[in-house]
């Protein structure tokens, strides 16, 4: 199989896919051409993600990743939820193949999008925390 | 997957067929008793030898060819390669120019990319909406250096059966050598080189239920072309290395068995596969059938459902027990999704979504049509958690940054 047994078992049981109605953020990534977009919607009550959804168009892993990235932030303070690493996501799904580890860093650019529109509508990124946000100029095919 | 369905339904033949139980029974004694060389002067040899002849005439009168011009290689892939690069040396002196079509099986497009950085100018033809090359832009495409031109029988993917004759008809009055690659077509058209009037032919042996690792090229008498292989005899030196006997009798008996009963399988089929095109267009909103209407190969169904990609279609069906192929980037392991798909005019959006069902004679029609459920859920779901989908019932479309990588 291509997938490892946890990558199959995000992608046909994905935790948290839907839309939160009344969402803190919500971040896209993606592009339909390339064949993936991932959306990300977060509800954020004092600091802490208390909810993350997703919807993704794409391939198995594209989806899988979404699954996990939202995962991997909910319940987390912000703090700790921005510095989750696309790299962390592959490695919480056993591993991904090499052709797909872009899905993985769409994730988390889909993750912090949606981080970045959250700061944007409450005074602004914190300059502490803007390196956090430079993984959304990198290229996803450059993985 | 402990949950994973036991029942599977194979309905990818365009990718390859299982081999007949008739077929294995010929090739059997090949391996186990007339095991002989074909070029050895003693007895197991002669007797190599009058089964391979044997095979190559039975194979010939299935094409209505003659026996000296047909030429086992090793695969379609290989056929093609020869006849293509094979003109291009052996032409070279006379013009480097070769005319192909943008929806070519990667056989003949790599070949002829191939030949573009040694110096050959390539010239590749569009097609309509609906897959077909007009044979009017190939004959005014023809130049004085033109040297071979190169259009496949019908197309792997969408199934397109492209107007071969009237092409092959064009060259011959322009004196262009013409090569077809009818991989696909073998087993589902009948195919009569005299009367489609073609220079070369390729088929292999494992789209027609025989196995693996056999194919043809058919080469009309009097067209010269480089050899392929430099070493023995076999193959009137053009094609050398000791032939590969059971496979080539497997791929007589299959050819043989697919000709006695296309009058029989190709209706049944054609009926089968119009009742799901049916079904899905008429059940599943949002879903349009790739290739042409009519002029399509009996089996080949290609459906694009929209706001879904289809790896993630491919991996759910797949869970259900069916085996299908999809033209997606993710499925291919490029960015770009299908080059056929894109050619016929396909956004990259619907491109990626898109589903090849092709249908053989093993399949029954209620096992076909069972995938028709299956497909309402998957696509459903899909949909469900698609940002796209949810853009579309919103009515709006969300200004996603265009990628620079796939927007060339």
């Amino acid at each position: 199989m291509l997938y490892s047994d946890k990558v199959m078992d995000h992608f046909m049981h994905p935790r948290n896919v839907g839309e939160i109605e009344d969402a803190s953020a919500t971040g896209t990534v993606g592009n339909a051409k390339c064949g993936d977009i991932m959306k990300v919607y977060l509800k954020i009550e004092n600091n802490v993600v208390v909810d993350a959804k997703f919807k993704t168009f794409g391939c198995g892993s594209a989806i899988a990743t979404s699954s996990m990235a939202t995962e991997m932030i909910k319940g987390r303070t912000i703090d700790e939820a921005l510095s989750l690493t696309n790299k962390a996501v592959a490695e919480a799904l056993d591993g991904l193949p090499p052709v797909k580890m872009h899905c993985s860093l769409l994730a988390e650019q889909a993750v912090k999008a949606a981080f970045k529109e959250y700061f944007e509508t409450h005074g602004g990124i914190p300059e502490d925390k803007k390196a956090f946000f430079d993984v959304l100029d990198e290229d996803e095919h450059s993985v | 997957m402990a949950d994973k369905i036991v029942k599977r339904v194979y309905l990818d033949n365009a990718a390859t067929t299982i081999v007949r139980s008739e077929v294995v029974d010929a090739m059997i004694p090949v391996f186990t008793e007339n095991f002989g060389n074909a070029s050895s002067i003693y007895l197991e040899g002669q007797k190599a030898k009058s089964t391979l002849e044997d095979a190559r005439a039975r194979i010939a009168a299935c094409l209505n060819a003659e026996p000296s011009e047909i030429y086992f290689t090793s695969c379609g892939t290989e056929s093609d390669n020869w006849a293509i690069k094979g003109t291009a040396f052996r032409y070279a002196k006379k013009g480097k120019h070769i005319i192909t079509s943008a929806i070519e099986h990667h056989a003949v497009l790599h070949s002829c990319e191939a030949l573009a950085k040694l110096g050959y100018e390539i010239t590749y033809l569009p097609v309509d909406e609906y897959g077909l090359v007009d044979p009017a832009q190939v004959e005014s495409a023809i130049r004085t250096d033109t040297i071979l031109v190169t259009i496949m029988m019908a197309n792997n993917e969408i199934g397109t059966v492209e107007p071969i004759e009237e092409i092959a008809k064009i060259c011959k009055d322009k004196k262009v050598l013409f090569h077809t690659d009818a991989v696909q077509a073998a087993g589902a058209l009948p195919i009569d080189v005299k009367a489609l009037g073609v220079d070369m032919l390729s088929l292999s042996g494992h789209k027609l239920h025989a196995p693996k690792g056999i194919g043809i090229l058919y080469i009309r008498k009097g067209v010269a072309i480089t050899n392929f292989m430099d070493g023995g005899a076999q193959e009137r030196a053009k094609r050398a290395g000791t032939e590969n006997l059971p496979y080539i009798i497997g791929f007589a008996k299959a050819l043989e068995l697919s000709l006695s009963e296309m009058q029989a399988n190709i209706p049944r089929i054609e009926k089968i596969r119009d009742e799901l095109i049916d079904a899905v267009l008429d059940t599943i909103p949002h879903v349009r059938l790739n290739g042409h209407p009519v002029k399509r190969l009996p089996g080949n169904a290609n459906l694009s459902f929209e706001f879904i990609e289809g790896e993630s279609l491919l991996l759910l069906l797949d869970f259900m027990g069916f085996a299908c192929s999809s033209g997606s980037a993710c499925t291919s392991g490029s960015l770009d999704p299908s080059h056929v798909l894109l050619a016929i005019g396909l956004p990259h959006e619907i491109a990626h979504g898109s589903l090849r069902v092709s249908i053989g004679k093993f399949n029954t029609e209620e096992e076909v049509m069972s995938i028709v459920p299956s497909l309402q859920e998957i696509v459903q779901r899909l949909r469900d958690m698609s940002p796209l989908y949810e853009d579309f019932l919103n009515n709006k479309h969300t200004p996603y940054t265009p990628c620079n990588r796939c927007a060339k």
